[in-house]
């Protein structure tokens, strides 16, 4: 690749000096060093808005820094947009997959580079060289598979390709673990060590103490734009990393006090519920949630989970089967009945579906409430005045951060969002209160905030059920464990009597020893699907 | 680009390319313009003739704003004008002996109802069949001017005109002086109309912002997704909203028919005999007024005048006033053109304010991603 700085073998492959990057009312990096050795994986850890990605879109060439200088293989560089980012080997995989869904693997890949056959494509010499590539490094993927009909992982690995492909010699990976289960976290920790044996560096932007010590050789922590100090991997502890990350002493999250569960607020009897191509994507669903009690249903995301949270929600009438929220039938009935009956509903996008992006703080949090009396004058005319106030109590209530009461969702902080989310729901006084992905992509104060609010609630005598892919997030929260797999309740754990693997495993649809099998109305199908995997 | 400086940018973009046009009919640009202007604005007649003409193209903005506000693309106003003026001229046919404190508010009523069940039926099938109301509320205008044809030919038809070679005029007897719209400027053709759509622009305002329905139908409209979550539904409030923007244009069909000089109703068998084209640029109305029943009375006002000064212009300078159409044409283009730029440059500048940071919201990274795409050219 022309232009290509050859990167000297001693020193380090990038070194950023003094970035300094400010947006209007925002010093989003002040002063930052920040450097990578080849062969290394280094660590950004930091929470939400500590800086992470403005310095990495300035290492992309997204954002021009305000001062400070970037070294690639010693020799000083300016890059003013991510083609020349590529162009100089920085390869980057963002959050969101940069892949297009009705093209291939190997035509994703190609996207944007010459083929080396001059105006013909040269498809079958590009998916030879990703056959290889994803051989070599464990990425196993498809070269003529269409990345719409892929797994969030593969599509990762896709990305991953693409930068490989491109001889990326720095690779920045933004929180890819977000989306992974345990084995494919597994499976891309070992692809990304083989890349750094092999000189690669590599930058893992991360929020999970546990990964970023699990991976990485070194980690820089950032705090409110600033470095705050980098340290070996090796040489700190968990407690200590967290504390540099929010710049206090945390203690360590209680586990759920058990509370003795009371009678059965939400029960689910062989729900069946077919997804967007019309498989079934529940088949057979039967779980009871009681008053007092958290369940966190555990699985790899595509599992049938979203289809149940629907079917529930009243949003996806269910083929089959009964949902009750404290006696009530609900089955079949439209989201706003189900409701009324007393369902509080946390949706896992929570852009998409929790909040209107243009409303104001105030109109978000009366979304579900236009036809609340408390807030209407006679013929339907809204009491702007009341509907202000109970913003205003909201707000304060559960600590949710904006500059004012009219300003736009759109710019709040995902955290902040989720918390203005739990609120409203929360206002209703729910029965039964079901959040899917509860603190997903939010920073760690934030998320203490939400699972302290689910234990609250949870106390009240409310029956919640939360449904996430973050394991440690189940396993700290709930004081019982349900795992999905293939649209079946496959195993239920006590989340203080089992391990994180046991659950992985059946998590990949083995039912391991020491978990104990499912109980309840469901055991049949349950039994059934044991006999598969076995 | 500062928000307020598109409308009044787009303007006179379209006026610039207007003037060339002028030009190349061998006219003088000024003379024309001066014209278009004397003959819209010049006088109590003329301010007069443009409210006129401006009280249809209101109503169907008011209608247009409900609507699209609620995310139902409703294109079919030239037809529930129709339905609304061929419901409320059967009615006062049919009742020409009631008091006029009476028929005049029941045909009104009775407009509003043709047009409301007109637009339910693109509604309804929008709601709960998926149908698309763009293809539907337009296939409608043709169904319905269709009908009228033949209503206005046949069972309609003034049978006691005078005979001539081509047949009948599809037209009706002349209604019962009872059903007028009283005139509120003697010597002009200034009537009630004018306040009724007044009056619907600040209802339609109030309802949007300060009403329950309001409220759903404005979240139904940036989000259906968000609105179903929160237990709205989003197949009433769409049918709600079409049946409100069917009813406020059914009221410009009464106003065209009780407001009119001839006080009938009356066609030339084409498309836009009877409506004028006012279900259509009511749409650019309520487009240029930025979606927005306040400023859509300002926009109708000045559409109304174009319209109005157009014929002028052709008296003074013998360009056709199809040339005011073109310039209409330009400005939509122009509007919805710098609308996108601006809402581009917005989300740019709100991607980089935030840092393009990791819980950047939704709709900024949405587009933050065509951003990087364009700028990474992959």
């Amino acid at each position: 690749m022309a232009g290509t700085p050859e990167v000297a073998s001693a020193g380090p492959l990038l070194e950023m000096r003094g970035i300094t990057k400010r947006f209007p009312g925002v010093l989003a990096n002040d002063n930052v060093d920040f450097d990578v050795r080849p062969g290394e994986v280094h660590a950004l850890f930091g929470e939400n808005g500590a800086g992470k990605s403005t310095l990495m879109h300035v290492l992309y060439g997204i954002h021009q820094p305000d001062r400070g200088t970037i070294a690639l293989g010693g020799r000083p560089v300016r890059i003013p947009s991510p083609a020349a980012a590529i162009a100089m080997g920085i390869g980057m995989v963002h959050q969101h997959f940069m892949l297009v869904p009705t093209l291939t693997v190997a035509e994703n890949v190609s996207l944007g580079l010459k083929s080396s056959r001059g105006p013909l494509k040269d498809l079958s010499r590009v998916a030879a060289r990703v056959e290889e590539l994803s051989e070599s490094y464990g990425l196993r993927v498809h070269p003529s598979a269409k990345v719409w009909q892929l797994s969030v992982g593969e599509r990762q690995r896709v990305e991953i390709i693409k930068a490989l492909y491109r001889e990326s010699r720095l690779l920045v990976l933004d929180e890819p673990t977000a989306v992974l289960t345990p084995g494919e976290v597994d499976e891309l920790f070992a692809a990304l060590r083989k890349m750094a044996s092999e000189g690669c560096g590599l930058v893992f932007i991360s929020h999970k103490i546990r990964e970023v010590l699990g991976l990485s050789d070194r980690v820089t922590v950032l705090r409110a734009g600033r470095r705050v100090a980098t340290v070996q991997a090796g040489e700190v502890s968990g407690e200590q990393l967290a504390e540099m990350m929010v710049g206090r002493h945390i203690n360590r999250e209680d586990l759920t006090a058990s509370a003795v569960p009371g009678r059965a607020r939400l029960s689910v009897k062989g729900l069946v519920v077919r997804g967007d191509r019309g498989t079934e994507a529940v088949r057979g669903v039967s779980l009871e949630v009681r008053a007092g009690e958290i369940v966190g249903i555990a699985g790899v995301s595509g599992n049938g989970q979203r289809e149940l949270e629907e079917a529930i929600a009243g949003l996806r009438p269910p083929a089959q089967g009964s949902v009750l929220v404290d006696g009530a039938e609900l089955a079949g009935r439209p989201s706003g009945a189900v409701r009324r009956a007393g369902l509080g509903y946390v949706p896992e996008e929570r852009m998409r579906h929790g909040v209107v992006g243009e409303f104001s703080v105030a109109e978000n949090l009366m979304l579900a409430s236009s036809n609340d009396p408390a807030l209407l004058r006679r013929p339907g005319f809204l009491r702007r005045r009341a509907v202000r106030a109970r913003a205003r109590e909201l707000v304060a209530a559960f600590d949710v951060r904006t500059p004012s009461l009219a300003t736009p969702v759109r710019n709040l902080s995902g955290g902040n969002i989720q918390k203005l989310i739990v609120a409203r729901e929360l206002a209703a006084q729910p029965k039964v209160f079901l959040v899917a992905q509860p603190t997903r992509g939010i920073d760690v104060t934030a998320a203490r905030y939400i699972h302290e609010r689910l234990r609250a609630e949870a106390a009240k005598g409310t029956a919640v059920l939360i449904v996430s892919e973050d394991l440690d997030e189940v396993m700290t929260v709930s004081t019982r464990v349900l795992v999905m797999y293939e649209g079946r309740v496959i195993g239920e754990a006590d989340p203080r009597h089992t391990t994180r693997e046991a659950i992985g495993l059946m998590m990949a649809g083995v039912v391991a020893a020491g978990a104990e099998p499912a109980r309840g109305p469901g055991r049949e199908l349950e039994a059934a699907a044991d006999a598969e995997v076995v | 680009m500062v928000g307020w400086a598109v409308l009044p940018v787009s303007a006179l973009a379209a006026l610039a390319i207007g003037a060339v046009l002028i030009l190349a009919f061998g006219a003088n640009p000024i003379t024309g313009y001066r014209a278009l202007l004397n003959g819209a604005f010049g006088g109590s007649y003329a301010l007069a003739s443009t409210a006129q003409k401006a009280t249809p193209l209101l109503l169907v903005a008011a209608g247009t704003c409900v609507a699209v506000r609620a995310n139902v693309w409703n294109i079919g106003g030239e037809g529930q004008i129709v339905a609304g003026a061929l419901a409320s001229t059967a009615t006062a046919l049919a009742l020409p002996g009631l008091p006029g404190w009476l028929l005049v508010p029941l045909v009104l009523v009775v407009a509003a109802a043709g047009g409301a069940l007109w637009a339910g039926v693109a509604g309804v099938f929008k709601a709960y069949f998926n149908v698309n109301e763009i293809l539907s509320t337009i296939m409608l205008n043709l169904v319905a001017v269709q009908v009228m044809n033949y209503l206005l030919s046949g069972p309609m038809v003034n049978r006691s005109q005078s005979f001539s070679v081509t047949g009948l005029i599809p037209q009706t007897r002349l209604l019962s002086s009872r059903s007028w719209l009283p005139t509120l400027v003697p010597g002009t053709q200034l009537n009630l109309g004018v306040l009724v759509a007044l009056a619907v622009a600040a209802a339609v305002y109030v309802l949007l912002w300060h009403s329950g329905f309001g409220f759903r139908a404005r979240a139904v409209g940036l989000s259906p997704e968000a609105a179903a979550y929160a237990g709205m539904s989003v197949r009433r409030t769409t049918v709600n909203a079409m049946l409100l923007s069917g009813a406020a244009c059914g009221l410009a069909g009464a106003v065209l028919v009780f407001g009119s000089i001839s006080h009938r109703m009356v066609t030339d068998g084409s498309l836009t005999g009877f409506t004028g084209n006012d279900g259509f640029n009511g749409i650019v109305v309520a487009l240029f007024g930025g979606l927005n029943p306040a400023w859509s009375v300002v926009s109708a006002f000045l559409f109304g005048g174009l319209l109005v000064g157009g014929t002028a212009m052709q008296g003074a300078t013998g360009v056709p006033t199809d040339l005011v159409t073109t310039i209409e044409g330009l400005v939509v283009v122009f509007v919805v053109s710098m609308d996108f730029l601006r809402t581009g440059a917005r989300l740019r500048q709100e991607v980089t304010e935030r840092g393009g940071d990791g819980d950047l919201p939704a709709r900024a990274r949405s587009r933050s991603l065509v951003l990087r795409l364009a700028r990474a050219r992959v």
